[in-house]
């Protein structure tokens, strides 16, 4: 026991009187049970929601993107808006899982797995955008630099848009492989549970015949670590890259030092804010309350603050920086986005992403899981508004005042980003019914230092 | 050296661990060690080596930043050297800060996915591999430590019985 001590002031991230056997049995119940009528419900909207953005890039491809509201003033909106948000919910993930590792949190433990399974999920709607973006898809493999029929033809490594395509793939790729390798042990428990020949088969498969000899622990571990160090610059680097596509150009509003930093710490808070709408939900609906605790949702709410704080220091040296470079094209685009015709999207920007993470000093609202959700909804919003209010408020005001316009998106827009998050919810409502979503593995590993029972143990025997 | 392990399993990683550090010290083999999760310090205590995978990591980023290298240099400079935007590819190091970003994703690239295939390969694991633990409960909650017979079996029995284990089995080898 005293090789698992931890100071008491500490408070437990297991509630309950838990054993190794529960954590399996509890961790497996979602997989083995049967889904209620919710999940169907739920699984029923996203999937049309789904079908709803497929029928829309079906219909942008067959025709082209004419049918969006892009003109010739405003030629990126609705499409980059998506991407950036979809890239930024992606950045929760990874930073749970390696930063946060690097740092020997331990609360990642019930979190991590979840967090990943939305970060890869939500990067796969991500990188549709671009693809459907460039119009002809069927030429979606030029932006690699392979070999053509033009011999000599390769792409421009002087692009951001090319250092795009490099910084989100490998993204995606290492984040899978980092989620998978830590999910071998997981599938191995449901493996060995499976009582129905075809899950035992499917998780045979999955979990890559995993046994938890000694010597695969300690290469697990050393691999996990390293995965970190390696995940933890590189998921910094993928918003960095994604704030170069803006901060390269010449655009007045775009063009501007801080675009790195400050996209880094919205997509951290709007990656934040994503889990914690999807966990709120998951604990409760899965009967994960011991695991998932209301501690949690409070540390997660202290960095949505946080984040939220830096991003709203960002915006107010924007303003100032503006005002003090006596540029009168920066200083303009600065005040039209806050007075021109999209003050109301500036005005929803502000409210939502600085004003309402403030609200988390209160140690009240932090623990209300009711507050929390709705919270979360709300950064979300102000998130998505952020990079419309970014894109398009730059653009739609250029050099030329002749040129001025607005943006209006189309149903085939909307349509699309609807589609998303249909396609987004049909992954993770697949997930949550077949993939163990708790990290059991390492849960079990802190059982004894952080579990509510064992350190009521350890206090009395103190004492 | 006779082909028969003992199976003892246990029910708690301390016991475990105890249980590891007695066997050594009577100067048993122990073959291999089972465990649900990760018990930390029980690599140590079997006396295994360190692992050396993050050295691997470290040369295969080292090949993935050279061959970013390599490929840019040959792909803007060398092949086909054009002037875009008003900045022409006349040689690599004035090129080279607009590579940066590349030269880094290849770096993590190359060492992040040859890492764990190098993982997967050394510890044998890949899609449709045999699950080999001794008792499916090893995914659970059970901790099983083999420990290979030599001389007297019924001795090593009864000393494994007095570590705290909850089940002995005494299998032939099964590879």
């Amino acid at each position: 026991m005293s090789s698992h001590y931890e100071a008491p002031i500490r408070r437990p991230l297991i509630v309950g009187d838990k054993s190794y056997h529960d954590i399996t049995v509890e961790v497996a119940a979602p997989i083995e049970g049967k889904a209620n009528k919710l999940w169907w419900t739920a699984f029923t909207i996203a999937l049309l929601a789904f079908l709803w953005g497929l029928g829309s890039i079906m219909y942008t491809i067959g025709t082209g993107i004419g049918v969006w509201g892009l003109n010739k003033t405003v030629g990126w909106a609705w499409d980059i808006t998506n991407f950036v948000w979809w890239v930024g919910i992606g950045h929760a993930g990874t930073l749970i899982s390696a930063v946060l590792l690097l740092f020997r949190q331990k609360w990642r433990m019930g979190i991590n797995r979840s967090a990943e399974a939305m970060t890869i999920f939500s990067v796969v709607q991500a990188g549709l955008f671009p693809v459907i973006h460039m119009g002809r898809v069927w030429n979606a493999h030029f932006v690699l630099p392979i070999p053509n029929q033009f011999g000599t033809l390769w792409t421009n490594f002087n692009s951001p848009l090319l250092w795009d395509v490099f910084a989100i793939s490998t993204y995606l790729s290492v984040s899978l492989v980092f989620w998978w390798t830590g999910l071998l042990p997981d599938f191995a428990m449901l493996r060995d549970r499976a009582v129905k020949p075809f899950q035992k088969k499917i998780y045979s498969l999955v979990s890559f015949g995993w046994t938890g000899r000694a010597k695969d622990w300690q290469r697990f571990e050393e691999v996990s670590l390293v995965l970190a160090g390696l995940a933890t610059p590189l998921v910094l680097s993928v918003h960095t890259i994604v704030s170069f596509d803006f901060a390269t150009s010449v655009i007045p509003g775009w063009h501007t030092t801080i675009f790195p930093p400050y996209f880094v710490a919205g997509a951290v808070f709007s990656g934040f804010a994503m889990v914690n709408t999807l966990l709120i939900i998951m604990r409760k609906v899965s009967n994960l309350e011991a695991y998932i605790t209301v501690q949690h949702i409070e540390l997660m709410n202290i960095v949505i603050m946080i984040t939220g704080s830096i991003v709203g220091c960002a915006y107010i040296t924007e303003l100032f920086i503006a005002w003090y470079s006596g540029v009168e094209y920066e200083q303009y685009a600065f005040l039209n986005r806050a007075t021109g015709p999209y003050w109301w999207a500036y005005l929803l920007m502000m409210s939502c992403n600085v004003f309402s993470p403030q609200f988390m000093w209160s140690k009240k609202l932090r623990t209300s899981i009711m507050f929390s959700f709705f919270i979360s909804i709300v950064v979300n919003i102000g998130m998505w508004f952020e990079r419309f209010v970014i894109i398009v408020t730059s653009l739609h005001r250029d050099y030329l005042p002749s040129s001025w316009t607005m943006f209006s998106p189309t149903f085939v827009d909307i349509g699309i980003y609807v589609g998303t998050i249909g396609f987004f919810f049909v992954l993770f409502l697949l997930y949550a019914r077949t993939f163990p979503v708790i990290a059991q593995a390492e849960v079990k590993s802190i059982l004894k230092s952080s579990g509510e029972n064992y350190k009521k143990l350890r206090d009395t025997n103190h004492e | 050296m006779s082909n028969r392990v003992i199976q003892a399993m246990y029910n708690d990683d301390d016991i475990l661990m105890d249980a590891v550090k007695e066997v050594r010290a009577a100067n048993h083999h122990i073959a291999e060690v089972y465990t649900p999760f990760p018990v930390h310090g029980l690599d140590k205590a079997m006396g295994l080596k360190g692992t050396r995978i993050a050295i691997t990591a470290f040369l295969y980023g080292c090949v993935g930043f050279s061959f970013s290298i390599w490929m840019m240099n040959y792909m803007m400079i060398e092949q086909w050297p054009q002037d875009i935007g008003g900045k022409p590819s006349f040689s690599f190091f004035l090129n080279m800060p607009a590579f940066v970003p590349i030269m880094f994703e290849l770096s993590v690239f190359f060492a992040a996915h040859l890492m764990v295939i190098t993982f997967y390969m050394r510890s044998r694991l890949w899609p449709f591999k045999e699950a080999e633990n001794p008792d499916p409960r090893t995914t659970d909650d059970m901790f099983v430590m083999e420990v290979t017979v030599e001389g007297n079996e019924e001795e090593l029995v009864s000393f494994l019985e007095k570590t705290g284990t909850v089940e002995i089995k005494v299998t032939e080898k099964h590879n």
